[in-house]
């Protein structure tokens, strides 16, 4: 990397978004291993593409870049599949020191393991919206999606996401 | 905010509008045309309700930062990155050697002008493409929507670019197609379309012409894959293949005097 601290260089404009870069990744890989890979392979890139990048948002841009990367990789699964809640693997726990995860609630895990059971469509929409806090028109822009469609997608994450929670008797 | 086409929601369309009043996107105009709308509607007022559940359910979620062994390791590879941009050690030495020999000086500096040349090409689009072409090899990336039908590749591509790829079958003329895919090139996401001569998979990376990149547009082959150009109704063209070069071009001729 270039030791500028210019405004405009790639530490300046996208680094400052590598943790809402690592989050989606976590989210839509579900795995930290895989998605530390992503995470990795989308950071070249931006590199690489960072001298073509003309836009005013860098983190939807970046964003867009992992999104992409992501739905790239073998090891992203696109199907809608259970995610047993006491097993601590499937929730986005892993990696983390064990003593932030041990104070993380139990219903905590649920909810994560809950978002974590979302068809990838939605719980990408979802967790742009609820995470990394993007207008619609924003995730509209990251995945390419008309702003219908991210509307609708969060409807039904909310709504799939209340309706679990409430079968697992989620207070 | 319009409702969408698809999905419809049950019961009242203005659901997502509440939403939408949830997540801080209406103004106050439509915020209160939508207030007096919800007072009278059930529907409205329920959705309401199952949205504040879904937000209190999020509430205890933290943002978390990414991990320092992690951030450390990203550091470290963008590190590794970087001599594909910058310029290399190799090149500098390259230049200081003539000056100290200035012996075979001519030879010395073909060869360094011909590095010159040669070392950005490996980060330039030709790589790219062949690059794309080659993880796009690897099992289960070939296509995102399979199928044999133009009519139904085409439409695949609405809501997914900003253009609409012109899609064309040439199964008549020994290249059926066989699906399309997105890729993402040249800082942009471009359509691939798949198709198949013989037993050898062809690409085509298609993209509207910017006119940025056409003086760099030329046919090359790079680790034994043919890369072929062409651009017609604005846009470019690039078909990638291990197909043999004069049966590449043939397929780019079909293209070029298509309707």
């Amino acid at each position: 990397m270039p030791p500028s601290s210019r405004d405009d260089s790639f530490e300046q404009v996208v680094l400052p978004h590598l943790d809402a870069a690592y989050n989606l990744a976590r989210w839509l890989m579900r795995d930290g291993v895989a998605a530390e890979d992503v995470l990795q392979e989308a950071m070249v890139r931006a590199l690489t593409y960072f001298a073509s990048f003309k836009g005013i948002n860098p983190r939807a841009w970046l964003l867009q870049i992992v999104r992409h990367t992501a739905y790239g990789s073998r090891a992203l699964n696109r199907g809608v599949e259970t995610v047993p809640i006491e097993d601590d693997d499937a929730t986005p726990a892993k990696g983390d020191d064990p003593e932030a995860a041990l104070l993380r609630s139990r219903e905590c895990r649920q909810v994560r393991a809950l978002i974590a059971a979302l068809p990838v469509d939605l719980r990408e929409t979802l967790v742009l919206r609820e995470f990394e806090e993007l207008s619609y028109k924003e995730i509209a822009e990251a995945t390419q999606t008309p702003i219908g469609t991210v509307m609708s997608r969060l409807w039904r994450a909310r709504q799939l996401l209340t309706r679990s929670a409430a079968a697992e008797g989620l207070p | 905010m319009s409702p969408p086409k698809r999905e419809p929601m049950p019961g009242c369309d203005k659901v997502l509008l509440v939403q939408a009043e949830l997540d801080g996107e209406l103004d106050a105009a439509q915020a209160a045309a939508l207030e007096a709308h919800r007072a009278a509607c059930a529907i409205c007022q329920l959705a309401q309700a199952e949205l504040l559940r879904a937000r209190d359910l999020l509430r205890g979620e933290t943002y978390e930062p990414i991990p320092d062994d992690v951030r450390a390791r990203i550091m470290a590879r963008l590190r590794q990155a970087e001599p594909r941009t910058a310029p290399t050690p190799t090149r500098r030495r390259l230049w200081v050697f003539p000056s100290i020999s200035g012996f075979g000086l001519g030879a010395v500096c073909a060869a360094a002008i011909s590095l010159l040349i040669l070392l950005p090409q490996r980060d330039d689009l030709a790589g790219q493409l062949v690059a794309g072409h080659i993880r796009a090899l690897q099992p289960g990336h070939l296509e995102d929507v399979v199928s044999t039908d133009q009519h139904t590749v085409k439409p695949w591509f609405d809501g997914r670019l900003d253009f609409a790829p012109p899609v064309r079958d040439f199964t008549a003329d020994g290249f059926p197609l066989k699906g399309g895919r997105l890729d993402y090139l040249d800082g942009r996401p471009v359509a691939a379309l798949i198709y198949q001569r013989d037993k050898h998979v062809i690409d085509v990376f298609v993209w509207p012409q910017n006119g940025a990149i056409a003086h760099l547009a030329r046919d090359t082959a790079i680790q034994g894959y043919n890369v072929v150009h062409w651009a017609t109704d604005g846009m470019n063209f690039w078909a990638v293949s291990d197909l043999e070069r004069a049966q590449l071009d043939e397929f780019s001729a079909l293209w070029r005097k298509a309707p």
